[in-house]
């Protein structure tokens, strides 16, 4: 009888505590989620139909179905990258703050280093073009160049000659 | 009637400015100096005619002429009498008169400066200027009438028309949409006719660009007669671009102020080339280098203006197709194509005559370090303009959408800015002509080193965020640097004129006002710097529901919800305003805010305007994100901190300082050494 009744108390212990555990590791799996959670992925995603704003500040009836639509996956437990996804399946590529790194995409992301970098050189190019006769004439005339800061202290042949231009251009 | 007349005057002002084009052309051809003249009397009469027209427009916004459907559109009863005026600009049709009356008030002004020395210029810049203020006449009276009105047929269809249709009779709505809530704001009201003054003021500059490249005068009598054009220029578009931050942080209820977004973009563009030439022109002054670089950079510039318009204008950012429908869109893509082409192949005619005068002597030399510098600008430039493109092609080529968002610009501008920066604080160390590595460190390594010790002060005190530290260092650089140009040029002047500090500073500023403003704006950018900085890294957010007398924490403050209400305000709004009681860390009282919820019936929009709590160290900036009206014991807030973010608004006004030491005019004076110069070559020739 005694050990009837331990046992029953065990069982009814042992079930409360599985009891217990069970909730807790539900709501480990589906806590609720806080608005910066929501916002932290509102954020990343861009408003499927104002141009250009983010879902997290996006004032429309819209947006906050969507801000509740994402807090609703992340009640069933989907992840950040599941949630973008779900985004993109259903509203298109327009909703990532960048487009994705697939087919001719890649152009946004190859393009401006290229330039740049065609750039810079067509740029290291022209001023080697531009320096190389100034030391060419400065092993010549090293006192001419030297003093190369200002117009006026030009070699004189060269001063003369654009002030003859000067003048053709002034009659 | 009045709308009739307020067209009338328009279609006028149209065939003027058409007018003095061909008379400037033809008198220039036939060598006709009254006919030139004539040209140029035209062009100041279109301002006048225009300032009749928007008077007119003006009239009709307030008074509630609902019949105009562009008052309809953008005004109602209730709106206050200074909004109504400020609807002219609120919508398409009469932010284009807008365009048209600032670009025709500054083509008037360029016509009554002194023409005597320059009057081959004169008839090119009558053309350039009038063509380009006919074209956007052009796009009021043909496509954007802000004049046309509603008229009904008998079967009830509403038609907008300028004339009276046949058997229609005028329809009168009762009242209007009333304006955009988010153009109800000071900053918009201003915003809007600062960044159009510095879109229009870069035409200037750009007339007489094309005025040389005509004529073949390429030397730098074009780039002296404008520097005080562009500076001016520069002035107002930079300005147009702060308080549109300003207005952005303040009204659109997102914690920031820069969002990257096409229509930000769409300003910026212009305002990099602008920045570039105005650097690189002084190359072309002091050294003859660069004359046709010069050249393509205003001709950008003038493009990019005429683009930005475009962009903001046609509807082409929302989508290619909006694009097509709207009648101006191909109009303004066919006169960006002209003017871009055929300024390009008067610029190839002209390129032989271009040629440097002289030559680079050190890839270290101030010249050398201003075209790196014009190199970072286009960088930034290529980057934004592809962003903005390239959703467009996306559309056009694969029929999906993208967005190119913050975080592309971001990572593809930061190396970029940072590398300006540095930039600015070793260029004003280097030598017009000639630097070496050996006396630009000389220049360089105390304030190195100084900066390095701030660092490491920050570093141990404040942040050890990389990207922040190599911000901070750079910016104290380039501080260090500027301060130790004015302390030693003055130094130099107090031992020469035996004058005290403050004397010898003001006399050396006011000697060289384009050097030492320039200066000033350089710090000015550091203190903006230190602002974006601090609000890119270290802001911080957090959103919650409340009960009253609920708190929550965010950094160092406690946001303390204390109450709500709900009244009418003016300009018929039904606000929504929340008491919060600020705390500091200790728990303090700090003082309470009130971020809001206006409600616009008559064009059934939220705006959510925050409470802001402005420090020199952070901005604690709270948002009324939503309330329950029934139990009205709760209220959703979002918080920000906004680390160091005023330094941006105070540099804000240190630049506006700096530019105008910079370009506040000067006696006629100043310029006689010049041409006594001038003069004396020319008898030093003979």
């Amino acid at each position: 009888m005694k050990l009837r009744k331990i046992l029953h108390i065990t069982y009814v212990i042992l079930l409360l505590v599985f009891a217990l555990a069970q909730t807790r590791t539900a709501s480990a799996q589906n806590p609720t989620p806080s608005d910066d959670e929501v916002n932290r992925i509102a954020h990343q995603l861009y408003c499927p139909v104002c141009e250009n704003t983010p879902l997290d500040v996006c004032p429309t009836e819209a947006c906050r179905q969507w801000r509740d639509l994402i807090r609703q996956q992340l009640t069933q437990g989907k992840t950040e990258d599941q949630i973008k996804q779900y985004f993109v399946e259903q509203y298109g590529a327009r909703v990532l703050a960048e487009p994705p790194r697939t087919g001719l995409n890649w152009l946004v992301y190859v393009l401006p280093p290229l330039l740049i970098l065609a750039g810079a050189i067509f740029l290291l190019r022209a001023m080697q073009a531009w320096t190389k006769p100034a030391q060419a004439s400065a092993k010549i005339t090293p006192a001419l160049s030297e003093g190369g800061s200002s117009k006026n202290e030009e070699p004189k042949d060269e001063y003369i000659v654009r002030l003859e231009e000067e003048l053709k251009k002034r009659k | 009637m009045l709308a009739e007349i307020g067209y009338g005057i328009l279609v006028v002002a149209f065939f003027v400015a058409l007018y003095s084009v061909g008379a400037a052309v033809y008198g220039e051809r036939t060598k006709s100096a009254s006919l030139v003249e004539s040209a140029r009397r035209a062009m100041l009469l279109i301002w006048p005619l225009i300032t009749l027209s928007a008077g007119t427009l003006i009239y009709l916004l307030i008074t509630n002429h609902f019949e105009v459907s562009f008052v309809y559109e953008v005004t109602s009863r209730e709106m206050p009498t200074y909004l109504k005026v400020t609807a002219w600009w609120g919508g398409q049709a009469g932010s284009l008169v807008f365009w048209s009356w600032l670009m025709s008030a500054f083509a008037a002004l360029v016509t009554l400066r002194k023409w005597d020395r320059d009057r081959e210029f004169l008839p090119w810049v009558i053309v350039v200027t009038s063509l380009t203020t006919a074209f956007f006449l052009g796009l009021v009276v043909f496509y954007e009438n802000p004049f046309a009105r509603y008229w009904q047929t008998v079967d009830g269809q509403i038609i907008t028309s300028m004339l009276a249709p046949l058997n229609t009779v005028a329809f009168f709505p009762s009242d209007g949409r009333g304006l955009n809530p988010l153009l109800r704001h000071p900053g918009m009201i201003i915003h809007p006719p600062m960044l159009y003054l510095g879109f229009v003021s870069f035409v200037i500059p750009y007339a007489f660009a094309m005025a040389a490249l005509i004529t073949g005068r390429t030397d730098d009598r074009w780039i002296r007669l404008t520097r005080r054009w562009t500076l001016w220029a520069w002035l107002f578009l930079s300005f147009g671009l702060v308080l549109g931050s300003r207005w952005a942080y303040d009204v659109l209820g997102w914690g920031g102020f820069w969002g990257w977004d096409p229509v930000e973009i769409a300003a910026l563009m212009p305002w990099l080339t602008g920045t570039a030439f105005l650097h690189s022109v002084m190359i072309q002054e002091k050294r003859g280098l660069l004359k046709q670089w010069n050249m393509i950079l205003i001709i950008l510039t003038y493009a990019l203006v005429i683009f930005g318009t475009f962009l903001t204008r046609s509807g082409v950012l929302s989508s290619v197709h909006a694009f097509a429908q709207s009648a101006i869109g191909p109009a303004f893509f066919v006169f960006i194509g002209v003017t871009f082409v055929s300024s390009i192949a008067l610029l190839i005619y002209r390129w032989p005559e271009l040629r440097g005068e002289t030559e680079l002597n050190s890839l270290l030399s101030r010249e050398a370090l201003f075209l790196l510098n014009n190199l970072l600008f286009i960088s930034v430039l290529v980057v934004c303009f592809w962003g903005v493109i390239f959703p467009l092609i996306s559309e056009l080529v694969t029929g999906q959408k993208v967005t190119v968002g913050p975080p592309f610009y971001d990572r593809a501008t930061a190396p970029l800015f940072a590398t300006l920066m540095l930039l600015m604080g070793v260029a004003p160390l280097s030598a017009w002509g000639h630097s070496t590595v050996k006396t630009l460190g000389r220049a360089l390594w105390k304030s190195t080193l100084v900066a390095l010790f701030v660092t490491t002060i920050i570093f141990f005190t404040y942040t050890k965020n990389a990207i922040a530290l190599i911000g901070f260092f750079l910016v104290a650089l380039v501080l260090l640097v500027t301060f130790q140009e004015f302390w030693r040029a003055s130094r130099a002047r107090m031992k020469a004129q035996n004058e005290n500090f403050i004397t010898a500073l003001l006399t050396l500023i006011s000697r060289n006002r384009r050097r030492y403003g320039g200066y000033i704006i350089h710090v000015s950018m550091m203190l903006m710097a230190v602002g974006i900085l601090g609000i890119n890294i270290f802001q911080i957010q957090t959103q919650g529901t409340l009960p009253v007398n609920g708190s929550v924490k965010l950094g160092d403050y406690t946001v303390k919800y204390e109450s709500i209400a709900q009244f009418n305000g003016p300009d018929n709004r039904q606000v929504t305003r929340a008491v919060v009681g600020v705390y500091d860390r200790n728990g303090s009282y700090l003082g309470e805010l009130h971020p809001r919820i206006d409600y616009y019936p008559d064009a059934q929009q939220n705006m959510t305007i925050p409470g802001e709590r402005a420090t020199l160290q952070d901005d604690l900036y709270v948002l009324l994100v939503d309330w329950q009206p029934a139990s009205a014991n709760g209220a959703t807030f979002k918080v920000f901190v906004n680390p160091l973010v005023n330094w941006l608004w105070i540099g804000a006004f240190v630049f506006l300082f700096g530019i105008l030491v910079a370009a506040w005019p000067e006696r006629e004076a100043e310029y006689v050494p010049e041409r006594s110069r001038r003069a004396h070559q020319t008898s030093a020739a003979d």
